[in-house]
């Protein structure tokens, strides 16, 4: 256990929690683009930055990727040099994407009246990378990624060509902060522009309406070990099926037996 | 071919690679450093070889393929043993008459020394000329006397003794607190202290580790690590063992640039014969300690150079940088401990252990030990790789191991540091050369780059052409570095072309700032370095060129114009001819004049005048 200060109030905390994580227990509030718990911590949007002060030595580092380490350490979260940098951060932001109602708000927040910077792009992506990370952390997939380096930064799928990865999940549009990434249903097919991907989707065997892309059931079924025939049903009839079928229920089999 | 079993067997094997060498009573050293082979040392070296062979005196004589000795300027260079004289841009054709005149006759060949451009006398031995005796060579110094393929070379100058003593004689945390008692700092520009680094990887808490040679060297004009990679292999390697015995790693790797294929192969050579003498790999010198080095070559990121980002590329991921605030020497590859050093960190320590803390701790300022290699660059007479011990003046360096600035014109600026380095004005050139005098001044030591500026540079220009490079370089990970930087540049690009405003000042001070506090890594935290310094040093030529549209240098093409002095031009038609879009008129033997609407300042006519009579203003 360490005790350490965030704004002048005093904390007990484990070690090796970070301070994005324990000011969020605490309900301080710390502005951040490229954090998500259930992600691990990669410190690229640098907005969660704060102050860390012992004795006389003072610098500024971002709380998503600091663990608390050292005793007696006084955090600030919005100091005059935090509130600067934040403020530039948020100035490029809006430079680079000043479409995105996320980047305007924030902007709203600190008083800033568009970016007087002399770039203007209409981006929607911040490169926040929290795509990327979901699909290979959680979904296990790596179907996108960062393509070129510097200013010329892209996430994207190989080479931009459709995916042959991608099972369509759209975690990655779940977790977009900025809703670059967009989802299209229409009658066969499940098209992500974004990814320059389409995926067919699969009809329901009972009433005939698309209800999954082609691929999910199957992937979701080798990691996570659900009965096999649930899946081939939409959600409606799953549950239709699963109540007309409770009393067949299989124990041997661990499956249920749908009547046709 | 034998293996070395144990210290005592070292020092015998040496005694017959001293002997072998002593043997040679002349020989002649052929610097085939980068520099010396891209001007064609190696024809010289041939001719040398087939000239002997055919006198027949190629038995007694030998020529050896050194490696770089730092005075690029005057390549190919040329020493003549016992006796060294130094001849300056050898060619082929010279050979027959060095052999005739300085080895059978003993007699220098006037019109090969270099000439002192401040005395104009000529210089006959090597260590006199002023670009050397100036120096303080101790990693360089043997790259000159060896052939760099060779370990019975190394050896025979007491290579791989500092190993041996340590194997016997020190525990790894003497090593450590030798390491530490020297003030050895890291070479690689940020100057973390050597022995503590070593100190913290060995506490912690863990059975593997790692050491790693950062050969990644990305500044532009920069060669020094290649240059020692290249003339001095074994000296790195044996730096690296030590330090791995210290630290207790059994594995070590060498990142190094793909683009040094010299350097690639001579270090591949080097620990090919470590391994097979017995001096790397299983229980090396008899020890009981094991260790062998593994080569990853790198693709040619500038900012694979940055430790956290060389590290994922050696364990096969994007090269970029993560946050730090869990130090490498605890969790570095692949998780594990990993102590982290340049090359020149490396080479260093066998002459520390060799030589002993106190000795190496005499050279240099309080706080910064040894000597530095800089690559001596730009507007400055003799270009090269120079050594010198920290402390020493910007000055000094400059005038006299660099022989001042060419065509008699004044010294503008000094850019240190690399491309994320800053630039140090005129006037404060007496500044010493010390990791924190060189930080208070807004510049870093960085890994040893030195850029000469005379008067005809433009410091807005400066600072643009860097920051196009770090931002072309940067990863673009982390939002201050990818879009602060893409904003600084098209700032630095309007103000060059005549467009800039005066609250651009305080928004490049204003991202300059964001990106030195607020960026990922030390690449973005650098860069705005050298528009910094511009601001501070240099501010009124920044509001030259904003409030009266003038760049003072003349090099911001959308600022000049050029004339034609009516009164001097004799219509000769020379400028005429070279303008590649017809922007020059006249007839025959009457002033012409230029079309300034067509003129694209490419400066063709200013180049063929003989008449001077072309102006730029």
């Amino acid at each position: 256990m360490a005790v350490i200060f965030i704004n002048d109030r005093e904390f007990q905390t484990e070690e090796e929690v970070t301070l994005l994580e324990l000011a969020r227990q605490k309900g301080i509030e710390i502005p951040a683009l490229c954090h998500h718990q259930a992600l691990s911590p990669y410190g690229a949007c640098r907005l969660c930055t704060v102050e860390v002060c012992k004795e006389d030595k003072s610098r500024l580092v971002t709380s998503c990727t600091y663990p608390v380490r050292e005793e007696g350490i006084s955090v600030y979260t919005d100091s005059p040099r935090v509130k600067q940098l934040r403020r530039v951060i948020v100035k490029l932001l809006l430079a680079r994407c000043p479409q995105v109602k996320l980047i305007q708000d924030l902007a709203e927040e600190m008083g800033l009246e568009g970016s007087p910077f002399p770039l203007h792009d209409q981006e929607e992506c911040i490169l926040c990378g929290l795509c990327v990370r979901v699909c290979s952390e959680v979904i296990g997939k790596n179907a996108v990624s960062f393509s070129y380096r510097g200013a010329g930064r892209k996430v994207s799928t190989p080479f931009n060509e459709p995916s042959e990865e991608c099972v369509g999940c759209t975690a990655c549009a779940f977790v977009c902060p900025t809703g670059a990434i967009k989802v299209e249903d229409s009658d066969e097919t499940r098209y992500m522009e974004f990814w320059n991907t389409k995926i067919p989707l699969r009809r329901c065997k009972e009433c005939g309406i698309t209800y999954t892309p082609e691929n999910t059931p199957e992937y979701i079924l080798g990691k996570l070990e659900l009965p096999k025939n649930l899946l081939d049903l939409c959600e409606k009839c799953r549950r239709k099926a699963v109540a007309e079928s409770l009393s067949n229920y299989d124990v041997t089999s661990r499956s249920v037996i749908i009547k046709k | 071919m034998r293996k070395i079993i144990n210290p005592a067997d070292l020092e015998s094997f040496r005694q017959s690679c001293i002997k072998d060498m002593s043997r040679e009573e002349t020989w002649v050293a052929v610097c085939c450093g980068t520099g010396c082979s891209a001007s064609g040392a190696h024809q010289v070296v041939s001719s040398f070889k087939e000239a002997l062979q055919e006198k027949n005196i190629d038995g007694k004589i030998t020529t050896r393929v050194t490696g770089c000795h730092g005075f690029c300027e005057q390549g190919p260079l040329v020493v003549v043993h016992p006796g060294n004289y130094l001849y300056c841009q050898v060619t082929p054709d010279d050979v027959e008459e060095i052999i005739e005149k300085t080895i059978i006759q003993k007699k220098a060949v006037e019109r090969l020394q270099y000439t002192d451009p401040v005395s104009k006398e000529k210089v006959v031995v090597e260590d006199q000329v002023p670009f050397y005796y100036n120096q303080h060579r101790l990693l360089m110094r043997n790259s000159g006397i060896i052939d760099p393929t060779s370990i019975k070379d190394y050896l025979a100058i007491s290579g791989y003794r500092a190993l041996s003593m340590v194997l016997q004689e020190k525990s790894p945390l003497e090593v450590i607190e030798e390491i530490k008692a020297s003030g050895l700092r890291g070479r690689g520009g940020a100057g973390f202290p050597t022995g503590l680094k070593w100190e913290s990887c060995y506490n912690a808490p863990d059975n593997t580790r790692y050491v790693i040679c950062n050969a990644d060297e990305g500044d532009p004009g920069c060669f020094q690590d290649r240059s020692i990679l290249e003339g001095n292999p074994h000296s790195v390697l044996e730096g690296m063992i030590i330090g791995a015995y210290a630290v207790s790693a059994e594995k070590g790797y060498i990142y190094v640039r793909n683009e040094y294929p010299l350097a690639v192969k001579n270090f591949s050579t080097a620990l090919e014969q470590a391994r097979e003498y017995g001096l790397l790999g299983e229980n090396i010198l008899g020890s009981g300690f094991s260790f062998d080095v593994k080569i990853n070559r790198g693709g040619g990121a500038f900012v694979c150079g940055e430790s956290s980002a060389l590290i994922a590329s050696i364990e096969g991921k994007a090269g970029e940088p993560r946050d730090k605030y869990i130090h490498a020497t605890e969790k570095g590859l692949w998780d594990k401990p990993t102590v982290l050093n340049n090359v020149k960190t490396w080479a260093s320590v066998p002459y520390i252990i060799n030589n002993g803390a106190d000795w190496y701790a005499q050279i240099g300022t309080e706080k910064s030990k040894g000597t530095m290699v800089f690559s001596l660059t730009g507007n400055v007479n003799n270009t090269g790789l120079v050594e010198v011990p920290m402390g020493i003046t910007l000055r000094k360096l400059v005038f006299d191991i660099g022989g001042g600035i060419p065509e008699g014109k004044n010294i503008k600026a000094v850019q240190t540091g690399g491309p994320s380095g800053g630039c140090i004005p005129e006037k404060l050139l007496d500044l010493p050369l010390d990791y924190e005098k060189l930080t208070e001044a807004g510049s870093m030591m960085g890994s040893g780059g030195m850029i000469v500026m005379d008067e005809s540079t433009c410091m807005v220009d400066v600072a643009r052409y860097f920051l196009s490079f770090t931002q072309e370089e940067s990863c673009g990970k982390c939002t201050p570095c990818r879009e602060g930087g893409k904003q600084m540049l098209a700032i630095l690009n309007n103000i060059m072309e005549g467009k800039g405003q005066e609250n651009d000042l305080d928004m490049l001070e204003e991202i300059a700032q964001a990106m030195k506090e607020g960026s990922l890594c030390a690449l973005g935290g650098m860069a705005p370095n050298p528009v910094l310094t511009t601001l501070k040093y240099f501010h009124q030529e920044y509001l030259d060129h904003i409030r009266d549209e003038k760049c003072p240098a003349k090099v911001c093409r959308n600022l000049i114009k050029y004339f034609i002095n009516q009164e001097v031009c004799t219509g000769c038609g020379r400028c005429l001819k070279a303008c590649p879009v017809d922007a020059v008129e006249g007839t025959k033997d009457e002033p012409h004049i230029i079309h300034q609407e067509k003129c694209t300042k490419c400066g063709a006519c200013l180049e063929v005048c003989r008449y001077e009579a072309i102006s730029v203003e």
